[in-house]
């Protein structure tokens, strides 16, 4: 069942810097929800807060129905933070705990299988290119079954075209887990095409300066006039100026 | 090159310009291995000096493995102890053979104990940094799993600590072959120190050079087979072969 998240308030503040807030979201289960801005507005504390890595300052995060186990949240790291002294299996199974290790090994399998790394099972993250090894930290974070999902920029550091193998990849793990997810994302593309719901995030402290539900197909065509429109709307908030100027 | 300088000194020593009592032909050191090779005397030298480091090796790598791993685990007794350790540190270790002739005689004890201290310290201290030093994104990976403390120390720092701690004990091994040649030089009725002892008091240096050889060969066997196995151990890490 996946999780609805409330933030209420949210602020965020290092000594007498505040960083973030204050910020107030509804976020409806089982949508997966990209949060854009440029660097230093408070994309990745807001996400940290939200997995448990930061403590906010003041105000509240409520997942479910507030009464949610660190283990049904799964986070995904800009980078895939593998242990390297395990394989690709024990790296998958690394957040799974109290279950039988026929269990285990089941959910080791699938979560392996959705993103095309049965095959390397074995193998350790040494011997992994970097798409692959994200790959396994995508698998790390399924293989519980959370029914939160919070992904930091986890496609930032692929190239292109992996990039949007990644991005179906993604897809077709939503549509299987159906999870709530929560994506940063510095890239206005990936945003659009996966997400049902933008927001945009400004200024420093980081506040939401835009809220969007595109109506596009998913995955979306990224060459269609949609797309573009969308595109362009939500480039001309977050540059604070219009759009027609921008491509003067 | 060892080959032209072996083959440079035994030629300066057939020549006659290196006085024999100074510094013997190679030859000379040859024959002397082998006659204490003969007689046995070799055999029972390495096992006794070896037996010497092997218990100093394993009451130094013990007690190095549970307090660093306990300073490393517990900021509270890394605040407690650590500090004491470190000062113990700065005394030079040869300092304490006074001390431990007084509590534990001038028999085995004594040495094994010397021997154990020079092994702890390096095991100590990459045990120790290991543990706390451990790379802040791979705990969180273990904080976004709601791993427990003990949980977080098995499965992320213990493993992580391990290439520090393999190179501790290899550097206890060094240190303790250079213990158990200054404890039997300070006094043993036997095993590889006792030759060199041996050699210098009754003037004979082919037998202090014998005694350095077999030194050297058995310290580069033991290192390179604790290398073997440490490599062994972290065969998983990504490092550039030279």
């Amino acid at each position: 069942m996946p999780y609805a998240l409330d933030i209420t308030d949210l602020e965020k503040s290092y000594g007498e810097s505040r960083v973030l807030g204050p910020i107030n979201l509804h976020l409806t289960p089982g949508t997966i929800t990209a949060i854009i801005g440029r660097s230093g507005c408070g994309k990745t504390t807001l996400l940290r807060c939200l997995g448990g890595l930061e403590t906010p300052t003041s105000g509240g995060i409520k997942v479910g129905d507030g009464n949610v186990r660190q283990r049904d949240i799964g986070y995904v790291f800009q980078e895939p933070r593998l242990m390297p002294w395990l394989s690709v299996a024990k790296n998958t199974a690394f957040g799974l705990k109290g279950i039988k290790r026929q269990a285990r090994d089941e959910a080791v399998a699938e979560a392996l299988k959705l993103v095309g790394l049965t095959e390397a099972a074995g193998l350790l993250p040494k011997q992994l290119s970097g798409g692959m090894a994200q790959r396994v930290a995508l698998a790390r974070a399924l293989a519980p079954r959370p029914a939160l999902i919070l992904l930091d920029e986890p496609f930032s550091a692929l190239d292109p075209f992996t990039r949007e193998q990644m991005q179906d990849h993604l897809l077709h793990l939503h549509g299987y887990y159906g999870a709530t997810m929560v994506m940063i994302t510095h890239d206005m593309d990936e945003a659009l095409a996966l997400a049902q719901r933008v927001i945009v995030l400004n200024g420093a402290p980081g506040k939401v300066i835009g809220d969007f539900t595109p109506d596009l197909p998913r995955p979306a065509a990224r060459t269609s006039m949609a797309f573009f429109n969308w595109k362009r709307r939500i480039t001309e908030v977050l540059s604070d100026r219009p759009a027609h100027r921008l491509s003067a | 090159m060892p080959a032209f300088l072996l083959a440079l000194w035994q030629g300066l020593a057939g020549a006659g310009l290196l006085p024999a009592a100074v510094l013997p032909s190679p030859a000379l050191v040859l024959a002397t291995l082998i006659a204490m090779a003969q007689s046995g005397e070799m055999a029972q030298a390495i096992g006794a000096t070896a037996s010497r480091l092997a218990w100093g090796f394993v009451l130094g790598a013990t007690t190095g493995t549970v307090l660093g791993g306990l300073c490393g685990a517990s900021p509270l007794a890394r605040r407690m102890l650590d500090p004491l350790v470190q000062s113990l540190r700065s005394v030079p270790s040869l300092a304490w053979v006074p001390l431990f002739i007084l509590w534990l005689g001038i028999f085995e004890a004594s040495k094994i104990t010397l021997v154990a201290v020079g092994v702890f310290f390096p095991v100590y201290l990459n045990l120790l940094g290991g543990i706390a030093n451990v790379d802040r994104k791979l705990l969180e990976v273990g904080q976004v799993h709601g791993f427990s403390r003990l949980r977080r120390l098995l499965r992320i720092q213990l493993p992580a600590a391990l290439p520090a701690y393999v190179l501790g004990l290899r550097g206890g091994l060094g240190l303790g072959w250079m213990f158990v040649a200054a404890a039997e030089l300070l006094g043993a009725a036997n095993g590889l120190g006792f030759i060199l002892d041996d050699g210098e008091q009754t003037g004979r240096p082919e037998r202090v050079l014998a005694a350095l050889l077999l030194f050297g060969i058995c310290g580069k066997l033991t290192d390179t087979i604790m290398a073997a196995l440490g490599r062994h151990l972290v065969a998983w890490q990504d490092t550039a072969r030279a």
